[in-house]
Protein backbone atom coordinates (compact mmCIF):
# COMPACT_ATOMS: atom_id res chain seq x y z
CA UNK A 1 0.00 0.00 0.00
CA UNK A 2 1.42 3.38 -1.18
CA UNK A 3 0.21 5.35 2.07
CA UNK A 4 2.18 8.30 0.59
CA UNK A 5 -0.01 8.61 -2.45
CA UNK A 6 -2.86 8.65 -0.57
CA UNK A 7 -1.72 10.62 1.44
CA UNK A 8 -1.04 13.18 -1.30
CA UNK A 9 -4.10 12.47 -2.90
CA UNK A 10 -6.07 12.90 0.30
CA UNK A 11 -4.43 16.23 1.10
CA UNK A 12 -4.43 17.90 -2.40
CA UNK A 13 -8.82 17.21 -2.34
CA UNK A 14 -8.92 18.86 0.91
CA UNK A 15 -6.74 21.85 -0.38
CA UNK A 16 -9.23 22.46 -2.51
CA UNK A 17 -12.11 21.57 -0.62
CA UNK A 18 -10.06 24.26 1.73
CA UNK A 19 -9.91 26.83 -1.32
CA UNK A 20 -13.71 26.66 -1.78
CA UNK A 21 -14.18 26.74 1.73
CA UNK A 22 -16.96 29.42 2.24
CA UNK A 23 -18.83 29.09 -0.66
CA UNK A 24 -18.78 25.17 0.49
CA UNK A 25 -20.43 25.86 3.52
CA UNK A 26 -22.72 29.19 2.98
CA UNK A 27 -24.78 27.45 0.65
CA UNK A 28 -25.85 24.24 2.72
CA UNK A 29 -25.99 26.62 5.65
CA UNK A 30 -28.36 28.98 4.08
CA UNK A 31 -30.53 26.27 2.46
CA UNK A 32 -31.03 24.47 5.59
CA UNK A 33 -31.96 27.91 7.35
CA UNK A 34 -34.45 27.97 4.57
CA UNK A 35 -36.30 24.89 5.14
CA UNK A 36 -36.84 25.67 8.50
CA UNK A 37 -38.64 28.56 7.79
CA UNK A 38 -40.77 27.40 5.30
CA UNK A 39 -41.08 23.59 6.66
CA UNK A 40 -40.34 24.20 10.13
CA UNK A 41 -41.80 27.22 10.94
CA UNK A 42 -44.71 27.65 8.23
CA UNK A 43 -46.16 24.51 7.75
CA UNK A 44 -44.67 23.01 10.66
CA UNK A 45 -47.28 25.05 12.69
CA UNK A 46 -50.09 22.88 11.49
CA UNK A 47 -48.47 19.96 11.33
CA UNK A 48 -46.82 20.01 15.24
CA UNK A 49 -45.62 16.30 15.56
CA UNK A 50 -44.67 13.63 13.11
CA UNK A 51 -44.46 9.98 14.48
CA UNK A 52 -44.39 11.54 18.19
CA UNK A 53 -41.69 14.11 17.31
CA UNK A 54 -41.77 17.52 17.56
CA UNK A 55 -42.20 18.47 13.10
CA UNK A 56 -39.18 20.61 13.43
CA UNK A 57 -36.99 18.03 14.83
CA UNK A 58 -38.31 15.60 12.82
CA UNK A 59 -36.79 17.06 9.55
CA UNK A 60 -33.58 17.58 11.16
CA UNK A 61 -31.78 13.72 10.07
CA UNK A 62 -33.59 14.12 7.10
CA UNK A 63 -32.17 17.57 6.32
CA UNK A 64 -28.96 16.47 7.13
CA UNK A 65 -29.17 13.60 4.56
CA UNK A 66 -30.16 15.56 1.89
CA UNK A 67 -26.38 17.74 2.33
CA UNK A 68 -24.85 14.64 2.91
CA UNK A 69 -25.96 12.77 -0.15
CA UNK A 70 -25.39 16.19 -2.61
CA UNK A 71 -22.29 16.68 -1.32
CA UNK A 72 -20.69 13.24 -1.31
CA UNK A 73 -21.92 13.09 -4.80
CA UNK A 74 -21.04 16.39 -6.09
CA UNK A 75 -17.61 16.63 -4.50
CA UNK A 76 -16.19 13.01 -5.44
CA UNK A 77 -17.37 13.40 -8.71
CA UNK A 78 -16.07 16.51 -9.24
CA UNK A 79 -12.77 15.43 -7.28
CA UNK A 80 -12.05 13.05 -10.42
CA UNK A 81 -13.78 14.41 -13.27
CA UNK A 82 -11.39 17.26 -13.27
CA UNK A 83 -8.39 15.29 -13.53
CA UNK A 84 -9.88 13.42 -16.49
CA UNK A 85 -11.18 17.24 -17.99
CA UNK A 86 -7.82 19.09 -17.55
CA UNK A 87 -5.51 15.74 -18.36
CA UNK A 88 -3.75 15.75 -15.28
CA UNK A 89 -5.15 12.17 -14.50
CA UNK A 90 -1.88 11.04 -16.98
CA UNK A 91 -0.41 11.35 -13.79
CA UNK A 92 -2.54 9.28 -11.50
CA UNK A 93 -2.44 6.88 -14.12
CA UNK A 94 1.28 6.73 -14.74
CA UNK A 95 2.14 6.88 -10.68
CA UNK A 96 2.81 3.80 -8.74
CA UNK A 97 -0.43 3.14 -7.26
CA UNK A 98 -3.58 0.64 -7.50
CA UNK A 99 -7.04 2.14 -7.63
CA UNK A 100 -7.58 1.09 -3.98
CA UNK A 101 -5.02 4.15 -3.23
CA UNK A 102 -6.86 6.03 -5.49
CA UNK A 103 -10.41 5.13 -4.33
CA UNK A 104 -8.74 5.72 -0.86
CA UNK A 105 -7.72 9.25 -1.65
CA UNK A 106 -10.85 10.87 -3.62
CA UNK A 107 -13.44 9.48 -1.92
CA UNK A 108 -11.84 9.53 1.45
CA UNK A 109 -11.41 13.53 0.93
CA UNK A 110 -15.07 14.20 -0.14
CA UNK A 111 -16.42 11.87 2.30
CA UNK A 112 -14.89 13.94 4.93
CA UNK A 113 -15.62 16.83 3.35
CA UNK A 114 -19.62 16.24 3.43
CA UNK A 115 -19.47 14.78 6.77
CA UNK A 116 -18.05 18.14 8.05
CA UNK A 117 -20.73 19.68 6.48
CA UNK A 118 -23.07 17.35 7.62
CA UNK A 119 -22.03 18.01 11.11
CA UNK A 120 -22.73 21.82 10.54
CA UNK A 121 -25.85 21.58 9.44
CA UNK A 122 -26.77 19.44 12.57
CA UNK A 123 -24.64 22.42 14.32
CA UNK A 124 -27.51 24.82 12.35
CA UNK A 125 -30.42 22.92 13.24
CA UNK A 126 -30.11 23.17 17.22
CA UNK A 127 -30.13 27.13 16.70
CA UNK A 128 -33.81 26.72 15.22
CA UNK A 129 -35.19 23.53 17.37
CA UNK A 130 -34.50 21.05 19.60
CA UNK A 131 -32.28 18.22 18.65
CA UNK A 132 -32.17 14.87 20.47
CA UNK A 133 -29.82 12.14 19.47
CA UNK A 134 -30.34 9.14 21.35
CA UNK A 135 -27.65 6.80 19.69
CA UNK A 136 -25.05 9.05 18.92
CA UNK A 137 -22.33 5.84 17.84
CA UNK A 138 -25.23 4.75 15.60
CA UNK A 139 -25.76 8.36 14.24
CA UNK A 140 -21.76 9.09 13.36
CA UNK A 141 -21.83 5.58 11.81
CA UNK A 142 -24.69 6.27 9.30
CA UNK A 143 -23.28 9.28 8.84
CA UNK A 144 -19.84 8.28 7.89
CA UNK A 145 -21.32 4.85 5.99
CA UNK A 146 -24.05 7.43 4.18
CA UNK A 147 -21.10 9.82 3.20
CA UNK A 148 -18.40 7.06 2.13
CA UNK A 149 -21.35 5.37 0.12
CA UNK A 150 -22.57 8.35 -1.92
CA UNK A 151 -18.91 9.54 -2.07
CA UNK A 152 -18.10 5.81 -4.44
CA UNK A 153 -21.36 6.60 -6.24
CA UNK A 154 -20.04 10.31 -7.21
CA UNK A 155 -16.29 8.91 -7.92
CA UNK A 156 -18.14 6.15 -10.38
CA UNK A 157 -20.52 9.17 -12.16
CA UNK A 158 -17.26 11.36 -12.50
CA UNK A 159 -15.54 8.50 -14.04
CA UNK A 160 -19.08 8.33 -16.44
CA UNK A 161 -19.52 11.76 -16.75
CA UNK A 162 -17.67 13.11 -19.99
CA UNK A 163 -19.51 16.25 -19.80
CA UNK A 164 -20.01 18.85 -16.73
CA UNK A 165 -24.05 18.50 -17.95
CA UNK A 166 -23.82 14.59 -16.99
CA UNK A 167 -22.29 16.05 -13.92
CA UNK A 168 -25.23 17.92 -12.89
CA UNK A 169 -27.91 15.37 -14.07
CA UNK A 170 -27.34 13.13 -11.23
CA UNK A 171 -27.53 15.03 -8.21
CA UNK A 172 -30.19 16.77 -9.70
CA UNK A 173 -31.94 14.41 -11.11
CA UNK A 174 -31.79 11.54 -9.25
CA UNK A 175 -30.38 12.44 -5.79
CA UNK A 176 -32.53 15.05 -5.29
CA UNK A 177 -36.13 13.43 -5.86
CA UNK A 178 -35.65 10.55 -4.09
CA UNK A 179 -34.39 12.08 -0.92
CA UNK A 180 -37.42 14.63 -1.12
CA UNK A 181 -39.58 11.28 -1.78
CA UNK A 182 -37.14 9.34 0.41
CA UNK A 183 -38.91 10.88 3.57
CA UNK A 184 -36.64 13.84 4.17
CA UNK A 185 -39.44 15.58 5.43
CA UNK A 186 -42.20 13.11 6.74
CA UNK A 187 -42.91 9.52 7.88
CA UNK A 188 -43.85 7.08 5.52
CA UNK A 189 -46.49 5.82 7.17
CA UNK A 190 -48.30 8.99 6.44
CA UNK A 191 -48.58 7.70 2.58
CA UNK A 192 -51.52 6.20 1.37
CA UNK A 193 -50.54 2.23 1.02
CA UNK A 194 -49.58 2.23 -2.77
CA UNK A 195 -47.52 4.47 -2.13
CA UNK A 196 -45.76 3.30 0.63
CA UNK A 197 -45.26 0.28 -1.01
CA UNK A 198 -43.11 2.20 -4.08
CA UNK A 199 -41.15 4.07 -1.32
CA UNK A 200 -39.86 1.05 -0.45
CA UNK A 201 -37.77 0.67 -3.70
CA UNK A 202 -35.95 3.98 -3.17
CA UNK A 203 -32.82 2.95 -0.92
CA UNK A 204 -33.05 6.55 0.25
CA UNK A 205 -35.61 5.03 2.39
CA UNK A 206 -33.66 3.00 4.43
CA UNK A 207 -30.82 5.59 4.87
CA UNK A 208 -33.11 8.66 5.91
CA UNK A 209 -34.93 5.74 8.31
CA UNK A 210 -32.10 3.96 9.84
CA UNK A 211 -30.23 7.61 10.55
CA UNK A 212 -33.41 9.34 12.26
CA UNK A 213 -33.36 5.95 14.28
CA UNK A 214 -30.28 7.07 15.56
CA UNK A 215 -31.94 10.64 16.85
CA UNK A 216 -35.61 9.43 18.33
CA UNK A 217 -35.59 5.64 17.62
CA UNK A 218 -38.25 6.06 15.26
CA UNK A 219 -38.09 4.40 11.59
CA UNK A 220 -39.73 3.63 9.33
CA UNK A 221 -38.46 0.13 8.57
CA UNK A 222 -36.27 -1.90 11.30
CA UNK A 223 -32.95 -0.21 12.06
CA UNK A 224 -31.32 -3.75 10.90
CA UNK A 225 -32.62 -3.56 7.13
CA UNK A 226 -31.43 -0.08 6.93
CA UNK A 227 -27.58 -1.00 7.95
CA UNK A 228 -28.13 -4.04 5.13
CA UNK A 229 -29.66 -1.76 2.34
CA UNK A 230 -26.80 0.92 2.86
CA UNK A 231 -23.84 -1.72 3.39
CA UNK A 232 -25.48 -3.79 -0.22
CA UNK A 233 -25.29 -0.13 -1.98
CA UNK A 234 -22.05 0.31 -0.66
CA UNK A 235 -20.82 -3.13 -1.84
CA UNK A 236 -22.54 -2.32 -5.35
CA UNK A 237 -20.57 0.71 -5.93
CA UNK A 238 -17.15 -1.18 -4.70
CA UNK A 239 -17.88 -3.48 -6.99
CA UNK A 240 -18.46 -0.50 -9.99
CA UNK A 241 -15.01 0.99 -8.97
CA UNK A 242 -13.23 -2.22 -9.20
CA UNK A 243 -14.71 -3.29 -12.55
CA UNK A 244 -13.45 0.59 -13.74
CA UNK A 245 -9.98 -0.31 -12.46
CA UNK A 246 -9.96 -3.80 -14.04
CA UNK A 247 -10.98 -2.59 -18.01
CA UNK A 248 -10.05 1.22 -17.62
CA UNK A 249 -13.59 2.25 -18.68
CA UNK A 250 -13.07 5.75 -19.42
CA UNK A 251 -9.62 6.17 -17.87
CA UNK A 252 -7.35 4.26 -20.16
CA UNK A 253 -7.76 3.50 -24.04
CA UNK B 1 24.90 -2.84 -21.98
CA UNK B 2 21.91 -4.74 -20.31
CA UNK B 3 18.67 -2.91 -21.64
CA UNK B 4 16.72 -1.22 -18.88
CA UNK B 5 13.30 -1.27 -20.91
CA UNK B 6 12.41 -4.21 -22.89
CA UNK B 7 9.27 -3.96 -25.05
CA UNK B 8 8.31 -7.13 -26.80
CA UNK B 9 5.38 -8.08 -29.10
CA UNK B 10 3.56 -4.91 -28.37
CA UNK B 11 0.88 -3.87 -30.11
CA UNK B 12 -2.70 -1.40 -29.88
CA UNK B 13 -5.51 -1.24 -31.85
CA UNK B 14 -8.08 1.19 -30.16
CA UNK B 15 -12.11 0.67 -29.76
CA UNK B 16 -12.36 2.67 -32.69
CA UNK B 17 -10.76 -0.25 -34.84
CA UNK B 18 -7.27 2.14 -35.65
CA UNK B 19 -4.39 0.31 -35.00
CA UNK B 20 -1.30 2.66 -33.61
CA UNK B 21 0.87 -0.01 -33.05
CA UNK B 22 2.17 -3.36 -34.74
CA UNK B 23 4.28 -5.84 -32.93
CA UNK B 24 6.82 -3.68 -31.90
CA UNK B 25 10.36 -4.82 -30.20
CA UNK B 26 12.41 -1.97 -28.83
CA UNK B 27 14.95 -2.76 -26.21
CA UNK B 28 15.88 0.81 -24.81
CA UNK B 29 19.81 1.00 -23.30
CA UNK B 30 20.60 1.94 -19.35
CA UNK B 31 22.07 5.64 -19.44
CA UNK B 32 21.66 6.56 -23.31
CA UNK B 33 19.19 8.96 -24.81
CA UNK B 34 16.72 7.30 -26.98
CA UNK B 35 15.34 9.79 -29.99
CA UNK B 36 12.16 8.19 -31.12
CA UNK B 37 11.15 10.17 -34.03
CA UNK B 38 7.85 9.25 -36.52
CA UNK B 39 5.57 11.14 -38.75
CA UNK B 40 2.02 12.63 -36.59
CA UNK B 41 -0.07 9.48 -35.57
CA UNK B 42 3.05 7.10 -35.72
CA UNK B 43 2.30 5.68 -33.05
CA UNK B 44 5.15 7.71 -30.51
CA UNK B 45 2.46 8.78 -28.25
CA UNK B 46 0.67 5.44 -27.64
CA UNK B 47 3.84 3.56 -27.24
CA UNK B 48 5.17 5.94 -24.44
CA UNK B 49 1.62 5.33 -22.84
CA UNK B 50 1.69 1.63 -22.66
CA UNK B 51 4.98 1.92 -20.96
CA UNK B 52 4.18 4.23 -18.62
CA UNK B 53 0.86 2.88 -17.90
CA UNK B 54 -1.36 5.29 -19.04
CA UNK B 55 -2.83 3.03 -22.11
CA UNK B 56 -3.42 -0.35 -22.12
CA UNK B 57 -1.78 -2.67 -24.61
CA UNK B 58 -3.88 -5.14 -26.79
CA UNK B 59 -1.07 -7.65 -26.75
CA UNK B 60 2.79 -7.58 -25.71
CA UNK B 61 4.62 -6.77 -22.39
CA UNK B 62 7.02 -4.25 -21.33
CA UNK B 63 9.19 -4.83 -18.62
CA UNK B 64 11.16 -2.22 -16.81
CA UNK B 65 14.15 -2.91 -15.28
CA UNK B 66 13.13 -6.24 -14.78
CA UNK B 67 9.89 -5.50 -13.84
CA UNK B 68 6.84 -6.32 -15.30
CA UNK B 69 4.89 -3.18 -15.81
CA UNK B 70 1.41 -5.36 -15.93
CA UNK B 71 2.39 -7.72 -12.71
CA UNK B 72 5.04 -5.94 -11.00
CA UNK B 73 3.37 -2.10 -12.05
CA UNK B 74 4.53 -0.40 -8.57
CA UNK B 75 8.06 -1.36 -9.28
CA UNK B 76 8.01 -0.59 -12.70
CA UNK B 77 6.41 2.94 -12.92
CA UNK B 78 8.57 4.39 -9.72
CA UNK B 79 11.38 4.46 -11.83
CA UNK B 80 9.52 6.12 -14.75
CA UNK B 81 9.15 10.16 -15.14
CA UNK B 82 6.31 10.98 -17.79
CA UNK B 83 6.56 14.55 -19.65
CA UNK B 84 3.41 14.24 -21.60
CA UNK B 85 2.78 16.11 -24.98
CA UNK B 86 -0.14 18.35 -23.95
CA UNK B 87 0.19 20.95 -21.57
CA UNK B 88 -1.60 18.94 -18.77
CA UNK B 89 -1.19 20.89 -15.32
CA UNK B 90 -3.49 21.94 -12.61
CA UNK B 91 -4.65 25.58 -12.46
CA UNK B 92 -5.55 26.80 -9.04
CA UNK B 93 -2.32 24.64 -7.39
CA UNK B 94 0.81 26.58 -6.49
CA UNK B 95 4.46 25.44 -8.67
CA UNK B 96 5.85 24.10 -4.82
CA UNK B 97 2.48 22.50 -4.70
CA UNK B 98 1.85 20.69 -7.52
CA UNK B 99 5.87 19.34 -7.80
CA UNK B 100 5.41 18.30 -3.89
CA UNK B 101 1.80 16.14 -4.85
CA UNK B 102 3.89 14.24 -7.49
CA UNK B 103 6.40 13.15 -5.61
CA UNK B 104 3.96 12.48 -2.46
CA UNK B 105 2.63 10.57 -5.23
CA UNK B 106 5.22 8.14 -6.34
CA UNK B 107 5.37 7.01 -2.87
CA UNK B 108 9.19 9.13 -2.25
CA UNK B 109 9.31 10.99 1.39
CA UNK B 110 9.34 14.68 1.42
CA UNK B 111 12.52 16.26 -0.01
CA UNK B 112 12.36 20.22 0.21
CA UNK B 113 15.61 20.49 -0.92
CA UNK B 114 15.54 18.18 -3.76
CA UNK B 115 11.77 19.91 -4.71
CA UNK B 116 14.39 23.15 -4.38
CA UNK B 117 17.15 22.20 -6.66
CA UNK B 118 14.58 21.01 -9.50
CA UNK B 119 12.91 24.33 -9.75
CA UNK B 120 16.50 25.87 -9.52
CA UNK B 121 17.64 23.68 -12.28
CA UNK B 122 14.03 24.54 -14.51
CA UNK B 123 14.45 28.63 -13.49
CA UNK B 124 11.43 28.07 -11.91
CA UNK B 125 12.29 28.98 -8.52
CA UNK B 126 10.91 32.23 -8.24
CA UNK B 127 7.33 31.42 -9.38
CA UNK B 128 7.11 28.41 -7.19
CA UNK B 129 3.98 30.24 -4.99
CA UNK B 130 2.72 31.43 -8.31
CA UNK B 131 -0.87 29.51 -9.15
CA UNK B 132 0.17 27.29 -12.32
CA UNK B 133 -2.49 29.19 -14.74
CA UNK B 134 -0.59 32.39 -14.16
CA UNK B 135 2.56 30.81 -15.82
CA UNK B 136 3.23 31.04 -19.60
CA UNK B 137 2.91 28.00 -21.77
CA UNK B 138 7.20 27.58 -21.08
CA UNK B 139 6.75 27.43 -17.60
CA UNK B 140 4.02 25.28 -17.53
CA UNK B 141 6.33 22.90 -19.71
CA UNK B 142 9.25 23.33 -16.98
CA UNK B 143 6.18 22.86 -14.11
CA UNK B 144 5.34 19.00 -15.96
CA UNK B 145 9.16 18.42 -16.33
CA UNK B 146 9.69 19.33 -12.75
CA UNK B 147 6.93 16.82 -11.78
CA UNK B 148 8.34 13.92 -13.75
CA UNK B 149 11.69 14.63 -11.95
CA UNK B 150 10.25 15.02 -8.50
CA UNK B 151 10.42 11.56 -7.74
CA UNK B 152 13.58 10.98 -9.14
CA UNK B 153 13.12 8.24 -11.38
CA UNK B 154 15.45 6.52 -13.39
CA UNK B 155 14.01 6.42 -16.48
CA UNK B 156 12.64 10.19 -17.94
CA UNK B 157 10.47 9.86 -20.82
CA UNK B 158 9.47 13.36 -22.93
CA UNK B 159 7.00 13.75 -25.06
CA UNK B 160 7.91 16.47 -27.40
CA UNK B 161 9.25 18.18 -24.74
CA UNK B 162 10.25 21.01 -26.72
CA UNK B 163 6.90 22.15 -28.68
CA UNK B 164 6.09 25.72 -28.28
CA UNK B 165 8.95 26.26 -26.08
CA UNK B 166 11.49 29.42 -27.44
CA UNK B 167 14.87 29.17 -28.44
CA UNK B 168 16.11 29.97 -25.09
CA UNK B 169 14.24 28.07 -22.84
CA UNK B 170 14.79 25.07 -25.03
CA UNK B 171 18.52 25.76 -24.52
CA UNK B 172 17.70 25.32 -20.80
CA UNK B 173 15.89 22.00 -21.09
CA UNK B 174 18.63 20.48 -23.19
CA UNK B 175 21.20 21.96 -20.54
CA UNK B 176 18.91 19.61 -17.90
CA UNK B 177 18.55 16.66 -19.98
CA UNK B 178 22.21 16.28 -20.32
CA UNK B 179 22.78 16.85 -16.82
CA UNK B 180 20.88 14.08 -16.03
CA UNK B 181 22.21 11.38 -18.54
CA UNK B 182 25.64 12.59 -16.73
CA UNK B 183 23.46 11.63 -13.41
CA UNK B 184 22.94 7.96 -15.48
CA UNK B 185 19.22 8.78 -16.17
CA UNK B 186 17.92 6.87 -19.28
CA UNK B 187 15.97 9.63 -21.52
CA UNK B 188 13.58 8.77 -24.09
CA UNK B 189 12.56 11.66 -25.99
CA UNK B 190 10.08 12.11 -29.27
CA UNK B 191 10.20 15.53 -30.74
CA UNK B 192 9.27 16.94 -34.35
CA UNK B 193 12.76 19.25 -33.84
CA UNK B 194 14.71 16.84 -35.49
CA UNK B 195 18.27 18.70 -35.41
CA UNK B 196 17.66 18.36 -31.53
CA UNK B 197 17.44 15.04 -31.91
CA UNK B 198 20.85 14.83 -34.23
CA UNK B 199 22.34 17.02 -31.17
CA UNK B 200 21.08 15.36 -28.10
CA UNK B 201 20.76 11.38 -29.12
CA UNK B 202 22.49 8.46 -28.79
CA UNK B 203 20.57 6.49 -31.10
CA UNK B 204 17.48 6.68 -33.10
CA UNK B 205 14.54 4.36 -33.20
CA UNK B 206 11.32 5.50 -36.53
CA UNK B 207 8.48 4.96 -35.92
CA UNK B 208 6.40 4.94 -38.94
CA UNK B 209 2.00 3.37 -39.25
CA UNK B 210 2.54 1.30 -35.58
CA UNK B 211 5.70 -0.24 -36.42
CA UNK B 212 9.46 0.47 -35.85
CA UNK B 213 11.19 0.54 -38.92
CA UNK B 214 14.57 1.04 -38.13
CA UNK B 215 16.66 1.68 -35.18
CA UNK B 216 20.43 2.61 -34.83
CA UNK B 217 23.18 4.14 -33.54
CA UNK B 218 22.56 7.66 -34.50
CA UNK B 219 26.30 7.93 -36.20
CA UNK B 220 25.70 4.73 -37.63
CA UNK B 221 22.60 6.13 -39.22
CA UNK B 222 24.00 9.07 -40.63
CA UNK B 223 26.69 7.23 -42.30
CA UNK B 224 24.89 4.26 -43.44
CA UNK B 225 21.99 6.57 -44.71
CA UNK B 226 24.09 9.56 -45.40
CA UNK B 227 23.58 11.15 -48.38
CA UNK B 228 26.08 13.99 -49.42
CA UNK B 229 25.81 17.17 -51.55
CA UNK B 230 28.21 18.48 -54.03
CA UNK B 231 26.96 22.38 -54.75
CA UNK B 232 29.10 24.01 -57.81
CA UNK B 233 28.31 27.01 -58.19
CA UNK B 234 28.68 28.01 -61.77
CA UNK B 235 30.78 31.06 -63.53
CA UNK B 236 27.97 31.01 -66.32
CA UNK B 237 24.15 31.10 -65.40
CA UNK B 238 22.36 28.18 -67.07
CA UNK B 239 19.33 28.39 -68.38
CA UNK B 240 18.78 24.82 -68.39
CA UNK B 241 21.10 21.18 -67.58
CA UNK B 242 22.39 21.09 -70.92
CA UNK B 243 21.72 17.34 -72.48
CA UNK B 244 24.53 14.17 -72.15
CA UNK B 245 25.66 15.37 -68.71
CA UNK B 246 26.82 12.39 -66.89
CA UNK B 247 24.64 11.90 -63.74
CA UNK B 248 21.83 13.75 -65.04
CA UNK B 249 19.54 12.00 -62.87
CA UNK B 250 21.32 13.02 -59.56
CA UNK B 251 22.02 16.80 -60.81
CA UNK B 252 19.84 19.54 -60.09
CA UNK B 253 20.21 23.30 -61.07
CA UNK B 254 19.52 26.10 -59.12
CA UNK B 255 16.45 28.78 -59.89
CA UNK B 256 18.42 31.23 -60.72
CA UNK B 257 20.73 28.64 -62.86
CA UNK B 258 24.20 29.81 -60.88
CA UNK B 259 24.15 26.60 -58.93
CA UNK B 260 24.53 22.93 -60.24
CA UNK B 261 23.86 20.02 -56.84
CA UNK B 262 25.12 16.85 -57.21
CA UNK B 263 23.37 14.41 -54.80
CA UNK B 264 25.41 11.31 -54.18
CA UNK B 265 25.48 8.02 -51.70
CA UNK B 266 28.89 7.66 -49.26
CA UNK B 267 28.63 4.43 -49.34
CA UNK B 268 28.59 3.56 -53.33
CA UNK B 269 31.41 2.02 -54.52
CA UNK B 270 31.49 5.02 -56.79
CA UNK B 271 30.52 8.67 -56.43
CA UNK B 272 30.59 9.16 -59.60
CA UNK B 273 32.43 12.65 -58.65
CA UNK B 274 35.15 12.70 -60.88
CA UNK B 275 32.73 11.06 -64.15
CA UNK B 276 30.80 14.31 -63.28
CA UNK B 277 33.38 16.77 -63.40
CA UNK B 278 35.29 15.42 -66.39
CA UNK B 279 32.22 15.58 -68.07
CA UNK B 280 31.23 18.96 -66.92
CA UNK B 281 35.02 20.14 -68.44
CA UNK B 282 33.70 18.53 -72.14
CA UNK B 283 30.49 20.06 -71.83
CA UNK B 284 32.44 23.32 -71.05
CA UNK B 285 30.74 24.26 -67.92
CA UNK B 286 32.98 26.00 -65.19
CA UNK B 287 32.79 26.85 -61.67
CA UNK B 288 34.07 29.12 -59.31
CA UNK B 289 33.92 26.84 -56.40
CA UNK B 290 32.29 24.04 -55.10
CA UNK B 291 31.25 22.55 -51.84
CA UNK B 292 30.03 19.11 -50.29
CA UNK B 293 27.46 18.91 -47.35
CA UNK B 294 26.29 15.92 -45.47
CA UNK B 295 22.49 15.59 -45.12
CA UNK B 296 20.77 15.82 -42.05
CA UNK B 297 19.10 13.40 -39.58
CA UNK B 298 15.51 15.17 -41.11
CA UNK B 299 16.71 14.21 -44.83
CA UNK B 300 17.03 11.12 -43.86
CA UNK B 301 13.99 10.56 -42.13
CA UNK B 302 11.86 12.26 -44.90
CA UNK B 303 13.31 9.51 -47.19
CA UNK B 304 12.87 6.91 -44.43
CA UNK B 305 9.20 7.29 -44.48
CA UNK B 306 8.67 8.37 -47.53
CA UNK B 307 10.14 4.89 -48.29
CA UNK B 308 7.88 3.17 -46.14
CA UNK B 309 4.84 4.55 -47.09
CA UNK B 310 5.83 3.78 -50.87
CA UNK B 311 6.41 0.48 -49.60
CA UNK B 312 3.13 0.31 -47.78
CA UNK B 313 1.10 0.86 -51.11
CA UNK B 314 2.85 -2.13 -52.87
Amino acid sequence: MNWRAIHAIYRFEMARTARTLMQSILAPVISTSLYFVVFGAAIGSRITTMEGVDYGSFIVPGLIMLTLLMQSVMNASFGIYFPKFTGTIYELLSAPISFIEIVIGYVGAAATKSIILGLIILATSWLFVPVRIAHPVWMISFLVLTAVTFSLLGFIIGIWADGFEKLQIVPLLIITPLTFLGGAFYSVNVLPPFWQVVTFVNPIVYLISGFRWSFYEVADVSVGISIGMTLAFLVACIVVVWWIFKTGYRLKN
Amino acid sequence: MQDIITVSGLSKTYATGFTALKNVNLGIRRGEIFALLGPNGAGKTTLIGIVCGTVNPSAGTVTVDGHDNVTDFRAARSLIGLVPQELTTDAFESVWATVSFSRGLFGKPKNPAYIEKILKDLSLWDKKDNKIMTLSGGMKRRVLIAKALSHEPKILFLDEPTAGVDVELRKDMWQVVRDLRAAGVTIILTTHYIEEAEDMADRIGVISKGEIILVEEKKELMRKLGQKRLTLQLQERLSSLPAGLFGASQLSLSNDGDELTYTYDTQAERTGITRLLASLNEAGIRFRDLSTKQSSLEEIFVGLVHQDRNGGAK
